[in-house]
């Protein structure tokens, strides 16, 4: 049997994501043992468009990359978007809640309109995803056992229960508990738990959990202590392109 | 082991039908000129060189474009609490995560006067040597070595050179793990804030680390001998320009200093723009700058000519077997003198984990701030160069103006000269030597296009996945 073709492309993203895939060392030497890599921009020459597994990095901000992605679609049995940005739209979307005219020019100012730019949204906006590897950055592991199972023909599953279960595992204590913000309660796992276990809260990277009970949410955010300002702020982080950013 | 893309690759470009590519163009191009399709590949982000050739072989001009899609983190940043800031700049750059949360905390604790501990910047320090570690050991084995060597990538060099690709893997996983003790993770770390950090490394994560770093240096060292049979490789190419760095009295300056040049005075961070002045040109897309002359340049060959002699013995060492002296002006060397950073990196912070061992790890509470409106600078030396963070806070703690100067961007116009000065050595050349020369002339910048917060694309043509050489023969 004829080894899967794959292929990487990255839109607007800070292509950390293509690195994590790089950072699994030699484990990446197996998995590329079982397929032929024929575009991986970051890592080597060569282009087709070729291929039977598209991996997708990156949100689309401008009218002609909804065009390239379209093709990248055309082209693909499989789809799959990489990381926050490609998966819900990431951070890229904070520049959502901005008039276009106030981005512009307060990166360029006079030259303000010399390129052409629109509010920035995830993949499944333009097309049909097939399978998402969420996070920013993604988990490399995650990345492995999705490739897995999409080599085997397999429909990849990821967690469809919230942060707060894994963090349990994880035996923190609960930010809520020392009094401060966090969106392990509406966010998807997969992730364990990696920023409250290092010190820090969930941003929401992973995007929503399904049947997050954002109403809930909101009540359990909005507590003495904290501003209606900072609870945007946080659902703004990575979650701008969904129902949860006001 | 998966077949090499390189087969599929040459063969493929020039059929490539996709209407997304440029590749179409030529044909509604008035006159004579035939414009081709490359690909500048094991960059960072999404860079073009055009090469125009005339009828009878010689290259005219080459240039250098930058139509990577903008992103707008500076307008992003606005409104945004201080305690935020610094997590949203990481994601300007997935290579130079840790690099930009430093500048950035430097700019927020100058702006609302926080003072943080000894032991914070011991740790930051730290954080800083894991990514240039991670960054250059990527940039030499994954990006540069196929081309000295002659292949597409690193992937056939596991099989004919596979002690030494084994060892550069070794080496790199090495500095993800010294970035997941210190700071939480490699790309996007999760541990540092304002004033502190929110997790500290246990006495036996810096043990670990130490033995860890003990074992990588002859590794390095292996590194550096295979380098020095292959420098015969390396173009012969001279042209000399500024040198910017920042550049302390008693240390090599990666963390902080003053802004250093081999043709000005220095200068305190906080006076950055008079450095960078910054200009937009309409062919091109990124913002460019210029200090004294018409371009200068940033990364680990201007440190190397500012501060070689703060380097540490066994670096002084391997600068020594490769050849490379103080005032070298090759730019295709700037891989050299990751190299030798890389040997001093990993020298210094043994340094610095033994001094965190002697004093002991504490688990200290963030220094808190006193929320007025301020402004502050933050700049320190990431991977390929010094990075400027600047920001004004309104007396919530919120940004009111934020900017940031990347160090590609100040290495744009400096590429651009480069390429103007190999233009004479260039005719006569196929178009595979062509292109392999300028890639490899513009691939030891290391460019880092995706961290270029402020990128006008004025083509409006690109296909973006393709970073491109493209020739236009009259």
């Amino acid at each position: 049997m004829a080894k899967p073709r794959i292929a990487f492309f990255d839109f607007a993203g800070c292509e950390g994501d293509q690195l994590q895939i790089a950072n699994l060392e030699e484990r990446l030497l197996d998995i590329l043992g079982h397929v032929e890599v024929v575009s991986f921009r970051e890592v080597a020459t060569g282009h087709s468009d070729d291929y039977d597994v598209a991996f997708i990095e990156g949100s689309i901000t401008r009218p002609e990359d909804e065009i390239r992605l379209k093709e990248i679609r055309k082209n693909a049995k499989v789809l799959v978007a990489l990381g926050a940005c490609a998966a819900i739209g990431g951070i890229n979307c904070l520049k959502n809640f901005l008039a276009e005219n106030v981005y512009r020019e307060e990166v360029y100012g006079n030259s303000a309109r010399w390129f052409s730019t629109y509010a920035a949204r995830p993949l499944k906006s333009v097309v049909t995803v097939d399978a998402e590897i969420p996070g920013c950055p993604i988990d490399p592991a995650e990345f492995a056992r999705i490739t897995k199972e999409l080599l085997l023909g397999r429909t990849p599953w990821i967690p469809d229960f919230p942060v707060c279960v894994e963090c349990k595992q994880a035996g923190n204590v609960c930010r809520y508990e020392m009094g401060r913000m966090c969106l392990g309660i509406i966010t998807r796992a997969g992730c364990k738990a990696a920023c409250v276990s290092q010190g820090a809260h969930c941003w929401g990277c992973r995007g929503l959990v399904p049947g997050a009970n954002l109403d809930a949410a909101r009540i359990v955010m909005d507590r003495p202590g904290t501003s209606r300002k900072a609870i945007q702020d946080l659902l703004r982080f990575f979650l701008g392109d969904t129902g949860a950013a006001l | 082991m998966a077949k090499t893309p390189a087969k599929t690759a040459t063969a493929k470009p020039k059929k490539a039908k996709s209407p997304a590519t440029p590749v179409s163009v030529p044909e509604n191009v008035p006159g004579p000129k035939k414009v081709r399709v490359h690909y500048l590949t094991r960059v960072e982000g999404h860079g073009n060189i055009v090469v125009d050739v005339e009828a009878d072989g010689t290259v005219s001009t080459c240039r250098w474009e930058v139509p990577e899609a903008p992103r707008f983190f500076e307008a992003m940043l606005v409104g945004r609490d201080y305690t935020d800031v610094h997590h949203i700049v990481s994601r300007i750059c997935g290579i130079c995560a840790i690099g930009h949360q430093l500048a950035s905390l430097q700019a927020t604790e100058d702006a609302l006067n926080i003072n943080v501990s000894e032991q914070t910047h011991l740790l930051r320090r730290l954080a800083l040597h894991a990514e240039n570690l991670q960054s250059h050991l990527l940039h030499i084995a994954y990006l540069v070595l196929p081309d000295l060597m002659g292949v597409d990538s690193i992937l056939p060099l596991a099989q004919t050179h596979k002690e030494a690709v084994l060892k550069f893997i070794g080496a790199r996983r090495v500095s993800n793990e010294f970035s997941r003790l210190i700071c939480g993770r490699t790309t996007h770390p999760q541990r540092m804030t304002p004033g502190g950090f929110t997790m500290f490394p246990s006495t036996e994560d810096l043990v670990t680390l130490r033995g860890m770093l003990v074992d990588t240096l002859p590794n390095l060292d292996f590194a550096v001998d295979f380098f020095a049979g292959l420098m015969d490789k390396f173009p012969k190419f001279e042209r000399e320009t500024e040198y910017v760095a920042l550049v302390s009295p008693s240390e090599y300056a990666m963390y902080w200093g003053e802004i250093g040049s081999s043709r000005d005075e220095r200068r305190p961070v906080r006076q950055y723009r008079n450095v960078t002045r910054e200009y937009i040109i309409p062919t091109s897309t990124a913002k460019w700058t210029k200090n004294q002359g018409e371009s200068y340049m940033v990364g680990a060959l201007a440190r190397f000519n500012l501060n070689a002699d703060f380097l540490m013995p066994r670096a002084k060492a391997a600068a020594k077997k490769l050849g490379l002296k103080k005032g070298e002006t090759n730019p295709f060397l700037i891989t050299i003198a990751q190299l030798v950073e890389c040997v001093h990196t990993v020298e210094e912070a043994i340094t610095q984990v033994d001094e965190l061992l002697i004093r002991g790890i504490r688990e200290e509470a963030p220094a808190r701030p006193s929320i007025s409106a301020g402004r502050g600078a933050g700049a320190v030396e990431v991977p390929r160069g010094i990075l400027f963070h600047f920001y004004e806070y309104d007396d919530n703690g919120r940004i009111f103006q934020a900017d940031c100067v990347i160090p590609t961007n100040q290495n744009h116009a400096n590429i651009q000269r480069d390429l103007d000065a190999l233009v004479p050595q260039l005719s006569g050349l196929s178009e595979k030597e062509l292109e392999l020369k300028l890639s490899m002339l513009v691939r030891a910048y290391d460019p880092c296009i995706s961290c270029s917060t402020h990128c006008i694309d004025a083509r409006g043509l690109d296909d973006g996945a393709r970073s491109l050489v493209r020739f236009n023969r009259k």
